[in-house]
């Protein structure tokens, strides 16, 4: 076995394991963070008075910078974690890389431009833009999700062989508009908290919308997942006390409508943050320690192992981690503190 | 045309559009930091509707900056998977740092250097200030420490064979103080200052000639001169050590910046010039053994020439190397020339009174970009054919599943967007301008108005 070659750490943990989990949280933090700006943007062209676009686009304006910083960081820890990983998707998924990339510009010059000019041709424009591109990321995010569960035609030295285009199948459209589903509640969770007035009732009754938009996409994707892709539950019939985690997940999301319903909008909005870590939990628990799945030979998966960098290597960037992780947190806290409340537009708005 | 001359073009491009922004706002951020500290000590208003204006300009540039750079991050993976695979390991504590020490910072702050001005106390604004510009530093520490190791690679061994074959690191502070990067991040951040000054003169030069909002403008002007004189002489050494240390580490690139061939003679330094790669003949006016001199302090000692290496281990465009160096160089000495005799000018109390000298200063604004993109190329192109010095070759580098159909998708997709993005961003930017600095009519009604004003009447 090549895990032995590895050093255990703390919890009986090997480097790579380690650096699995620093990866997943990254993930994760991205997806609770820029889940909920996204999922704003996706709802954005359901408000149709610019003073409440503007609320909407102000709610997430002083963070979603940060929030996007996230993906960066995420995917720098990934290749520097995991090389060959990187190497292989990035590449193996160029067409849909770069889309993601296109509408990463659009969405971030979209916020920046839309309040310069008056032009009512002008912020629809943008308004339009910035929306599509939204809705557009979160899909592309989930469709590279579905597609990572699913396998990829992965064959020797780890080269991607299959055509572009079978990124584009049922299960991977399935998981991308389940993505955006789950941002869209996220987000209008988000907005309701940040908002009032007329555009706060308009909000209460979208969010009610994308509760059951969500939670029937959810299940769909579930029966689907379970019925034609059964690899991916193997670990839960052969260890069953994991179970526990698709329980607290369902319990977890099922708090969401309740405490909606309640006008407990905080903790409405912590819960379907946890859901959404716990949904990246449950992706973990079912790849670990494979991350790309080769649909080819089980012998071309590409695991933490064959992918990881060096123990020196992950050991310098779990220092670097464990001393400006804090930092990161502390100054997060405090930007999210400082626009704490209800909108309130002045003249450095968007 | 091929994968690699496609995926080389579409890297160059992007790095190179993504480049305009994030010098800007090292510089501009510094400028404001000067600017906003100006307003705390003295507490007077006309720095305030300063560092509000710069504030606004630095959101354009940041927004772009932002979104233009996780292009190449993507890019690593997509058109590079080979070169991911081998230098990793090695990289990706750098990425590592820059991820979480540089972008978390400025991408944190950057909330409340935008949006808190009425949120939060001067002082506390003035450290979200200092926040983003200090992130913005230290993301220039990661990405030239990463672009240095490729030069000068340390700190590493290889392990592995072939197309299996990878850099593993050894030594993490031998790898950050590789041979290059002190000396390229020196150069680097000086670049960076001078573009951002430059643009602060250029902006109030011209409301100075318009005759708007000249008390604000020529204080402003008067800070940013200071930068770029104290900066401009400084880049002049550090131009040096850089040449220097790529004179020990990288000979055939040095060969290539002044066009020298042949080993057993001095290395003439050309002051602009033509270059014959083919009959290996450089035309133009020349000082002889001039790089000899600046090598060896002497005029005669032979320097290492292009022959010395072979022809598949040295640069093969050599007269572009040669004029984007000598460009970068010029400018160098031009931005000198005209910090100083402005400094002189205002010595003499005459800065503001020559509409010339304004005009001059409104117009070069576009030569720190030239100097910044040309000196990139120089470097860049000059370490070729190798993308990690010695070790991997730009043709290895590339991703094996990638077609050239794909990089040309890619490519016009870039084109366009950047494209579009530029032009809005001049339109943008001259809209700022033209719109001017912040007014007086628009204080009403800020939340923490008491708090200034206060801090305002304790200083009178």
């Amino acid at each position: 076995m090549k895990e032995s070659l590895y050093t255990l750490t703390i919890l009986g943990m090997d480097y790579p394991t380690l650096w699995f989990l620093v990866v997943g949280g990254l993930f994760s933090g991205y997806a609770i963070l820029d889940g909920f700006d996204l999922g704003a943007g996706a709802w954005h062209l359901f408000f149709k008075k610019d003073k409440n676009r503007r609320i909407a686009l102000n709610a997430v304006g002083p963070v979603w910078d940060g929030n996007e910083v996230w993906l960066v960081i995420g995917g720098g820890a990934l290749f520097a974690g995991f090389p060959v990983v990187y190497a292989s998707m990035f590449s193996a998924m160029y067409i849909p890389f770069m889309l993601f990339l296109a509408f990463l510009i659009f969405r971030a010059v979209s916020i920046e431009f839309r309040g310069k000019e008056q032009m009512k041709w002008w912020r629809n424009l943008w308004d339009v833009s910035y929306s599509i591109s939204s809705a557009m990321l979160a899909i592309l995010l989930g469709v590279v999700m579905g597609n990572v569960l699913q396998g990829i035609g992965i064959g020797p030295g780890y080269e991607f062989t299959g055509h572009w285009l079978e990124f584009i199948n049922p299960y991977s459209v399935m998981v991308g508009i389940t993505t955006l589903a789950l941002f869209m509640m996220h987000g209008a969770i988000y907005l309701v908290m940040k908002t009032e007035g007329k555009l706060y009732e308009r909000l209460r009754g979208l969010l009610r919308s994308s509760i059951i938009f969500f939670i029937v996409s959810y299940i769909m994707v579930t029966m689907y997942t379970l019925i034609f892709i059964p690899h991916l539950s193997d670990r839960f019939r052969s260890s069953p006390e994991l179970f526990i985690v698709p329980m607290l997940a369902f319990l977890s999301i099922a708090n969401i409508p309740r405490l909606a319903t309640k006008g407990k909008y905080l903790q409405a909005f912590i819960f379907s943050s946890i859901s959404v870590s716990f949904l990246l939990i449950l992706v973990a628990i079912e790849l670990y320690p494979v991350l790309v799945i080769s649909t080819i030979d089980p012998a071309y998966n590409i695991t933490i192992y064959n992918a990881a960098s060096s123990e020196k290597a992950l050991g310098i960037m779990l220092t670097i981690t464990a001393i400006g992780g804090p930092l990161v947190l502390i100054y997060t806290w405090f930007v999210y503190k400082t626009f704490w409340g209800k909108v309130k537009l002045d003249e450095t708005s968007y | 045309m091929d994968v690699e001359i496609l995926s080389r073009i579409q890297f160059a491009f992007t790095v190179a559009f993504h480049y305009i922004y994030p010098p800007l706002s090292i510089g501009v951020g510094l400028i404001l930091v000067i600017m906003e500290g100006m307003y705390l000590k003295t507490g007077l208003k006309v720095y305030e509707h300063m560092t509000r204006f710069w504030i606004k300009i630095f959101a354009l540039i940041f927004g772009i900056g932002v979104a233009t750079g996780i292009v190449m991050e993507f890019e690593f993976g997509t058109n590079w998977a080979t070169y991911s695979k081998y230098v990793g390991d090695v990289f990706g504590s750098a990425l590592a740092a820059e991820g979480i020490f540089a972008f978390a910072l400025e991408s944190g702050f950057l909330g409340i250097l935008l949006f808190g001005w009425n949120r939060v106390k001067p002082k506390v604004h003035f450290i979200a200030t200092l926040g983003v510009w200090l992130g913005s530093m230290f993301s220039a520490i990661w990405i030239v420490v990463a672009n240095s190791w490729q030069q000068t690679p340390a700190g590493f061994h290889i392990v592995g064979d072939g197309m299996e074959a990878r850099a593993e690191i050894t030594d993490f502070w031998a790898m950050v103080f590789n041979p290059s990067s002190v000396d390229r991040l020196l150069h680097v951040w000086i670049g960076a200052f001078l573009a951002g000054a430059f643009l602060v003169m250029s902006v109030h030069a011209y409301y100075i000639l318009k005759k708007r909002h000249v008390e604000l403008s020529e204080r402003a002007f008067k800070i940013a001169l200071t930068v770029a004189a104290i900066f401009s002489v400084l880049q002049l050494a550090t131009g040096h050590m850089s040449a220097d240390g790529v004179a020990e580490n990288q000979p055939p690139k040095l060969a290539a910046f002044e066009g020298h061939y042949n080993s057993e003679q001095p290395a003439d330094m050309y002051l602009f010039g033509w270059v014959d790669n083919e009959n290996q003949k450089v035309y133009g006016p020349k000082i002889p053994g001039g790089l000899s001199y600046l090598v060896h302090w002497d005029f005669e000692e032979p320097v290492k020439g292009l022959n010395d290496f072979p022809a598949e281990d040295r640069p093969s465009a050599v007269n572009a190397v040669f004029q984007f160096y000598h460009v970068m160089v010029t400018l160098g000495l031009f931005f000198i020339a005209i910090s100083l005799f402005g400094v002189f000018k205002w010595w003499r109390g005459k800065l503001f009174t020559h509409r010339w000298l304004l005009w001059v200063f409104v117009i070069a604004v576009i030569l720190p970009q030239l100097a910044n993109q040309f000196g990139w190329f120089a470097a860049e192109m000059g370490r070729q054919p190798w993308v990690v010095w010695g070790l991997l070759r730009t043709s290895d580098a590339l991703s094996a599943v990638v077609t050239a159909n794909q990089v040309i998708f890619s490519l016009i997709m870039f084109s366009f967007i950047y494209l579009l993005l530029f032009i809005l961003f001049l339109y943008l930017l001259d809209r700022k301008i033209k719109a001017g600095p912040y007014h007086d009519e628009l204080d009403d009604n800020r939340p923490l108005q008491e708090g200034m004003v206060e801090m305002v009447e304790s200083k009178e």
